[in-house]
């Protein structure tokens, strides 16, 4: 393995991390403020690349369909916040689950049926669709370039809104102790909202800003959503620093895992069982981190509740 | 009292006695090849075996959520792994129900034992979260088997045999080795509930510090309670593989474990009777729905949501408040 393949898968699992870390931005944090378990989010971020797409097809401007999309993915959440969910806090978990999984069949099978089954795309903005020579021999794509850098923004953004604001340190202490802050005479249902509300764009976001690179297609939220899942619970829920964390922490470990796997397991089997088992290991290797990270700490590495 | 079995629908029925519906629905399976006879065709057949194959599934998953408040989120994996140690096994041969059972039963409940380790560490939300992910894990491990079929799944090539004879090559016998296998699995679990074992269990779920102590390690109680219904889904797991002669990671996808989680809430949890008919009208509904549209769930999802928001306590719960309201009136 040369260095710079591995430059190269470590931009990539980068990439990936900042990706997840939009999408678990949102989820442990309404965790953590309602203990609302929330399937649906991943669907989020599926919405907004199809929003994106079909804006994209109305404006023919990346970025008006950008500026739309997010605008219609926020409304889109604050809509399933008032019709299903708001009725749903004071249940059990269970309840969420089943819920939220309603909401995710419906909508996966519903795009099917407004925008067809066949995968779609976004063309990239034609100003960062080239490739930019990081060292000798070593191209790499802008736009991902720039999904790191979004995202690294978004994510000091986040830091600044939460630890410095007062609606930040609401959201602290309702991670902590909701009916504590209830107690204290703050709105948490609007609270909730409005956190409901960030989330729900920012997986949004997630969703444009990797459109270009992936196809949009129904059930792309899933696999997104599972990852996101992983996150939060290394991270632990509530938390938007171990969010940070863990989801850098996921998206360089399962990149390298894949790139990597075969190679490293080479050294210790002969090349034909490595490949079998390579790809294997790799999707495991994941999981296999989440379940140390919980058997040591079973309730992630930087817990937001305070017990 | 406690409050949740004070409001447990199933056991305040009046009029029948218990062992009513549990015999009902005994009885209208054991019936029901009976009127292929006369209709003809098999199809009835086939989709009343794969009916009870997954109500053996929800059942264990019943006991799980239902009696234990563990809410499983990856209960579909053990379906899988039951399902792909037939598939493996008989590509190197062994296609006998007497080697490929026990290791269907072994492996998934093996799975469920290291898995439980760590999962029941945990509480509420990440213990859904953490069974989730060692589903998707099965689930990728199956997808990335590149020599038994990867993503394509595996077909097998015929049924097990039992001790050299092909009897569940005919579908009727098959029939009935599901259906004594569910009602198997159902008495068995409806003595595991009512046992010394079940009543330590059932009070966990109410109140975990006060049964430990009592003196009773809840922790092994549940981990003993997460494998007896790993190795169940497992035993469904190798019916369902001889059923459809095929394995695919698809068995292990989340959706379908939420879909087994939808069975038991849609029957009524902690009855194991809901979970059997869970289990029957939710597939009976699918049958039925995807005849008008490919896209069934985008009508389904929408009626879950209602379920929720409208029908606690599930069918069985629905039917006996409907009961209780005609008594009364």
């Amino acid at each position: 393995m040369s260095t710079s393949l591995l430059v190269v898968q470590i931009l990539n699992g980068l990439q990936l991390g900042v990706l997840l870390f939009l999408i678990a931005a949102g989820l442990t944090l309404v965790f953590g403020v309602m203990d609302f378990i929330n399937l649906a989010h991943g669907v989020q971020y599926m919405l907004g690349a199809y929003f994106a797409v079909a804006f994209y097809a109305l404006t023919g401007s990346f970025l008006a369909a950008l500026v739309l999309a997010l605008a219609a993915t926020l409304a889109f959440g604050l809509l399933l916040e008032l019709i299903v969910f708001r009725h749903l806090y004071d249940r059990d978990h269970l309840d969420h689950v089943i819920a939220t999984f309603g909401i995710i069949l419906f909508l996966n099978h519903g795009v099917k049926l407004v925008w067809g089954a066949a995968p779609l795309s976004l063309p990239m903005p034609e100003l960062f669709s080239g490739s930019v020579q990081l060292a000798d021999g070593l191209l790499y794509p802008v736009w991902r370039l720039v999904v790191i850098a979004t995202g690294l923004a978004i994510a000091t953004l986040l830091y600044v809104l939460v630890a410095h604001t007062r609606t930040g340190m609401l959201v602290r202490a309702g991670a902590t102790n909701a009916a504590m802050v209830s107690a204290l005479g703050v709105n948490i249902r609007r609270l909730f909202t409005i956190v409901f509300g960030f989330g729900a764009m920012l997986a949004g976001f997630a969703g444009i800003m990797i459109a270009p690179i992936l196809s949009v297609e129904p059930g792309m939220g899933d696999t997104v959503l599972i990852l996101a899942l992983v996150v939060i619970v290394i991270g632990g829920i509530g938390s938007i620093r171990g969010a940070f964390l863990a989801a850098v922490l996921i998206g360089i470990v399962d990149t390298l895992g894949r790139s990597f796997s075969v190679d490293i397991l080479r050294l210790a089997m002969g090349p034909s069982a490595a490949r079998t088992v390579g790809p294997a290991v790799a999707s495991m290797l994941i999981y296999l981190l989440m379940a140390v990270v919980l058997y040591i700490r079973p309730a992630g590495l930087f817990p937001a509740k305070g017990r | 009292m406690p409050a949740s079995l004070a409001a447990s629908p199933i056991r305040r029925r009046e009029g029948f006695p218990a062992a009513t519906l549990p015999a009902t629905i005994f009885l209208v399976l054991a019936l029901l090849p009976t009127v292929t006879w006369i209709t003809g065709g098999s199809y009835l057949i086939s989709v009343g075996s794969r009916v009870m194959i997954f109500a053996i599934a929800a059942v264990a998953l019943d006991l799980l959520v239902g009696y234990a408040a563990l809410i499983s989120f990856g209960h579909a994996a053990f379906i899988g792994l039951g399902a792909y140690a037939v598939g493996i096994l008989s590509a190197y041969g062994f296609t006998d129900a007497l080697v490929s059972l026990p290791v269907a039963l072994a492996v998934s409940a093996a799975y469920a034992f290291l898995t439980g380790l760590v999962c029941l560490r945990t509480k509420g939300v990440y213990f859904i979260m953490i069974t989730l992910a060692f589903g998707q894990m099965a689930f990728f491990t199956a997808s990335s088997l590149a020599p038994f079929g990867g993503d394509d799944g595996l077909t097998i090539a015929a049924r097990n045999t039992f001790a050299g004879f092909p009897v569940l090559r005919n579908e009727r016998v098959f029939y009935y080795i599901v259906f004594f296998c569910l009602l198997g699995t159902y008495l068995f679990c409806r003595a595991l509930v009512a046992s010394r074992f079940g009543r330590v269990v059932r009070g966990a779920k109410e109140n975990p510090i006060r049964v430990s102590t009592l003196g009773f390690d809840v922790y092994r109680f549940q981990l003993a309670t997460y494998v007896i219904a790993g190795a169940l889904a497992g035993l469904s797991g190798f019916l369902l593989a001889n059923a459809a002669e095929f394995v695919s990671p698809a068995y292990m996808s989340w959706q379908r474990s939420g879909e087994l989680i939808v069975m038991v809430l849609l029957g009524g949890l902690g009855s194991l009777d809901g979970a059997v008919i869970g289990a029957a009208v939710y597939l009976l509904t699918e049958e039925w729905l995807s005849a008008f549209t490919e896209n069934w769930k985008v009508i389904f999802g929408p009626v879950l949501v209602l379920i929720v928001l409208f029908a606690r306590g599930g069918l069985l719960g629905l039917t006996s408040a409907l009961a209780r309201r005609i008594t009364r009136a």
